[in-house]
């Protein structure tokens, strides 16, 4: 298949480049009323500049530009603690009916029933899935989850007059959003160590913990891909000295139908509808992150939650609430996505989604533990962790490993993250993969691994089949260009 | 059962087992102590694909679209016209199945859209520095706050009490975090001091009308210090003079507008601008333009030491996502525009409003509330015979029009009533018939 002429810098080639002017992409009405005057040129602007496209070069521009992404539909895209796992097509199909894309957010509640009922049954079941009590569908994001989270803790601490409580704890392998999130939220972060087996280190916790910690947050499995078996214990040394157990459900994927957060002694989680259910990444969100609390933080939730008065649906102010997270309810469009993939799945479902998880990480864990080192030597959950460390003695550093992976057709695993592994390979394979795409994956590290003794240059020159090669990043962040302009002399 | 999108065949898991050297999957979460593992969950039983189609038709049958009747609902929410090219593009799965472009060697087609999309931002607004997209336009407004905060070390937030509530009530939220008071101001009574860090506004306002002086709010809060954060409506600026051109610090809004449904409130799209001088501080992903080895040009996420995985809890905000596949709806749209189109759409909504507010204000009873320049929003007093305006709108229901949303809290028997290129003349006649009816001739 041709992708059309050669064109020698796509990327140098912008919508604002192409085109005439005079072209236009759209039709639009005729004005069908009698016109306005327009008020004075002071409240008008003098031109726009925008493209002026064809259709025709329109579509083909953006499709050549689709062509430029890697993603999970076109191969095994195994980005650690992103849980890359197929989107279903039928939810791309059910999410566009006009019965839910055409529903203002304001118009009646007796004409978005329908709507309303789809949340609640998703607020239920989500709430179930935790072992927790009550749920908000508000947060946009995993990040704005975490936000508001955060502020039901300060909130909650606020009204039993335990304002004293200025700080949250955050394990040293915790994701750049809890620190980041637990400081928009007013509190002084303190960095817990994790111990030699990746777990937390139960007595730098205990040093930590007084009565001026709020709260720790928690990742479980933690970023290493490891259950932590001392939870129990950790809940109860946090409660017992007044502060909350917060959980990043980052990793959810692990647990389905396996273990709840709720019965672990956890009282807030956050939830990734685009990891654990399904939805697509969309290059970079729309996501959707839902807050599952234990019942005494429920008047905390922020506005609007749906709640059910008699046989109808009603979104409800929780009477004690943080307020409103967004514009209006949440990411109703990925929810519905959301809703698709529970009533997929079932109770059977859930379970077969975290056990094939959780072997099939274990599978690459036990396929490439020769050649690559293994910093926590122990069975994993949903994702393995790697080092590159005995790949760097040899010249050949992980960044240069993953770039060699493209070469072999595959995305990179996440790297350099979690931070307290040197040279970190974190790869999270999901269920949604066949033993035969992970034996390709394993057979290229192993690959590459023997290349990086035999011939390092092809590894550290990689890659060297993509569209274009390494991009120069120092330059872009010393000389930002951030925009197009319009080159001086090129006007027409 | 057999899922469709899990692979594994009893015989792989049974060799995958042996390969990991255990016997059985329940030994690969021995970590989880007993006492916490689940018994039974309240799911539903699993649905096939054909049992699902049906389901989720009959939830989606529950509903009312709006497309099915005539519609003047706005409120931050708004009904415009979607050329197919963006459903098109956007449901392209190499686009709608990426995550965030961290390897930019197989991601430029994410990023180059990144890098158009801060160019039609920047262009929009008459701003120098765009980011890749935020939440909503509530939250971009609450995040650009935050920013002035930081930029200012000052510890108040004032808005203009004409900032759509539900804008001020998250710019509130999100003021809690970081210990900020928050002062709400009418524009005729400014009570700016050196403690604030900012004014923001909303153009046209909540109510559908531009600030009758921003000339002299922009004077008063420059002259105290602070930032000027204007939340404007981008299809609006397909006509109107850019914040730009006005002095604004912060430019932010929604850019649902821009080619994306009502979706029932969201997923929408947080629009972020700034001066160059405050690039540092500004929240969110941001795209720049580079080269390789080779010469080609290409484009990585740039100036990351601002952002959470890099600067943690010293980040300018925690935001990861930059709401992609919304930008690259709002992306396509303006292009499919371009130019002559987007000015044109603007032009249409006003002329339109303005028919449809010139009918209404001539019938007994009604009047518009407010006089000055209004966009495609206005606010109609309802006569008392009407019931009111929830009383109204479930007369216009009945008789299958969609109406305005209530404002009675702010204008005394206020209806805030939007009117787009969507809705046709003959639209505006049968609700200016209806009203006229409703009203009861008073």
């Amino acid at each position: 298949m041709s992708d059309g002429p050669r064109q020698a810098d796509i990327g140098a080639r912008l919508t604002f480049d192409l085109g005439k002017p005079g072209r236009t992409a759209c039709s639009l009405p005729p004005c069908d009323v009698p016109e306005a005057d327009l008020p004075p040129p002071s409240f008008l602007r003098r031109e726009i500049n925008l493209p002026e496209l064809s259709q025709v070069e329109l579509v083909r521009y953006f499709v050549a530009l689709s062509r430029r992404n890697y993603s999970v539909d076109s191969g095994f895209y195994p980005l650690g603690s992103c849980t890359m796992k197929y989107n279903p097509k039928v939810h791309e199909k059910l999410a566009c009916l006009p019965g839910f894309t055409s529903l203002h957010p304001l118009q009646p509640l007796a004409t978005v029933q329908g709507a309303l009922a789809l949340m609640y049954d998703l607020q239920r079941w989500l709430a179930d899935i935790t072992g927790l009590d009550a749920v908000s569908l508000a947060p946009a994001a995993g990040a704005q989850g975490e936000l508001t989270g955060i502020l039901m803790i300060k909130a909650y601490l606020a009204d039993r007059g335990e304002e004293g409580r200025s700080r949250v704890l955050v394990p040293d392998s915790a994701h750049g959003t809890n620190p980041a999130t637990a400081a928009m939220g007013g509190f002084e972060v303190v960095t817990v160590a994790s111990d030699g087996q990746g777990n937390t280190d139960t007595h730098a916790l205990a040093s930590a913990l007084d009565d001026g910690v709020a709260a720790l947050m928690l990742t479980l499995p933690n970023t290493l891909g490891l259950f932590d078996p001392n939870i129990g214990r950790i809940a109860e040394m946090l409660h017992r000295k007044g502060a909350l157990l917060y959980g990043d459900g980052a990793n959810l994927n692990a647990l389905l139908g396996r273990a709840r957060f709720g019965d672990m002694g956890f009282d807030i989680v956050h939830l990734n509808m685009h990891k654990t259910f399904s939805t697509p990444h969309g290059g970079g969100g729309p996501g959707s992150g839902p807050v599952v609390v234990k019942g005494y933080l429920a008047p905390y939730l922020p506005t609007p939650v749906v709640a059910k008065e008699g046989e109808g649906f009603v979104l409800a102010t929780p009477e004690r609430s943080i307020g409103r997270v967004g514009s209006f309810y949440g990411h109703f469009g990925v929810l519905v996505r959301a809703y698709a993939y529970l009533r997929t799945l079932g109770v059977e479902g859930l379970r077969q989604v975290s056990d094939n998880a959780v072997i099939n990480a274990n599978y690459v864990l036990a396929r490439l533990r020769q050649a690559y080192h293994l910093p926590y030597d122990r069975r994993c959950m949903h994702e393995v962790v790697f080092s590159g460390s005995r790949q760097r003695a040899k010249g050949v550093r992980t960044l240069d490993i993953a770039k060699r992976l493209i070469d072999y057709g595959f995305h990179p695993p996440t790297v350099y993250f979690p931070l307290i592994v040197d040279e970190a390979l974190m790869i999270e394979p999901t269920e949604t993969e066949s033993k035969e795409a992970l034996d390709a994956f394993c057979d290229a590290l192993l690959a590459i691994d023997r290349e990086a003794e035999e011939e390092p240059q092809v590894v550290k020159e990689a890659p060297h089949t993509a569209p274009v090669g390494r991009l120069d990043e120092a330059t872009a962040a010393r000389r930002p260009v951030l925009r197009w302009r319009r080159e001086v002399g090129s006007e027409p | 059962m057999t899922l469709p999108y899990i692979p594994n065949t009893a015989a792989d898991r049974q060799a995958m087992l042996a390969a990991i050297g255990v016997g059985s999957v329940e030994e690969l979460f021995a970590d989880i102590p007993a006492e916490f593992r689940i018994g039974e969950l309240g799911l539903p039983p699993a649905l096939s694909e054909p049992e699902l189609v049906r389901e989720l038709s009959a939830l989606a049958g529950r509903n009312r679209p709006v497309d099915g009747m005539p519609c003047f609902l706005g409120g931050g929410a708004y009904r415009h016209f979607i050329p197919s090219v963006v459903g098109e593009v956007i449901g392209r799965s190499e686009f709608a199945t990426a995550y965030t472009p961290y390897q930019p060697e197989i991601s430029q087609g994410t990023l180059q859209t990144i890098f158009e999309f801060q160019s039609m931002v920047c262009e929009l607004t008459a701003m120098d520095v765009a980011n890749a997209g935020m939440y909503d336009g509530a939250s971009a407004l609450a995040e650009a706050c935050l920013m002035a905060a930081a930029i200012s070390g000052r510890r108040r937030i004032a808005l203009l009490s004409t900032v759509h509530p539900h804008h001020q009530a998250v710019v509130r939220t999100y003021a809690f975090g970081r210990g900020l008071a928050v002062d709400v101001m009418p524009p005729d009574d400014l009570a700016l001091s050196e403690e604030h860090a900012c004014l923001a506004v909303q153009q046209p306002n909540f109510f559908g009308y531009f600030l009758p002086d921003v000339e002299a709010l922009e004077r008063a809060v420059h002259a105290a210090g602070a930032l000027f954060i204007v939340s404007a409506d981008p299809i609006s600026l397909g006509l109107f003079r850019p914040p730009g051109e006005y002095g604004a610090d912060v430019v932010v809004g929604d850019g649902q507008s821009l080619g994306s449904p009502l979706n029932f409130g969201g997923p929408y799209l947080g629009l972020f601008a700034c001066r160059q001088q405050y690039l540092r501080q500004m929240p969110g992903r941001i795209v720049g333009r580079t080269s390789d080895a080779q010469g080609r040009t290409g484009y990585v996420l740039t100036m990351q030491t601002r952002e959470q995985h890099i600067r943690r809890e010293r980040a300018t905000s925690n935001i990861c996502t930059s709401q992609q596949l919304v930008a690259l709806a709002a992306t396509v749209y303006l292009a499919a525009m371009g130019k002559l189109g987007l000015r044109q759409v603007a032009e249409l909504c006003y002329h339109k409003a303005h028919y449809a507010a010139q009918r209404i204000a001539q019938l007994p009873g009604y009047a518009l509330a407010f006089d000055g320049l209004f966009f495609k929003e206005f606010v109609v007093r309802c006569p008392s015979a009407s019931g009111g305006p929830s009383e109204l709108n479930r007369a216009l229901l009945e008789r299958c029009i969609v109406g305005g949303l209530d404002v009675s809290q702010y204008v005394e028997n206020g209806v805030l009533l939007c009117v787009t290129e969507m809705n046709t003349r003959d639209e505006i006649d049968r609700l200016v018939e209806a009203l006229a009816a409703i009203g009861g001739g008073a």
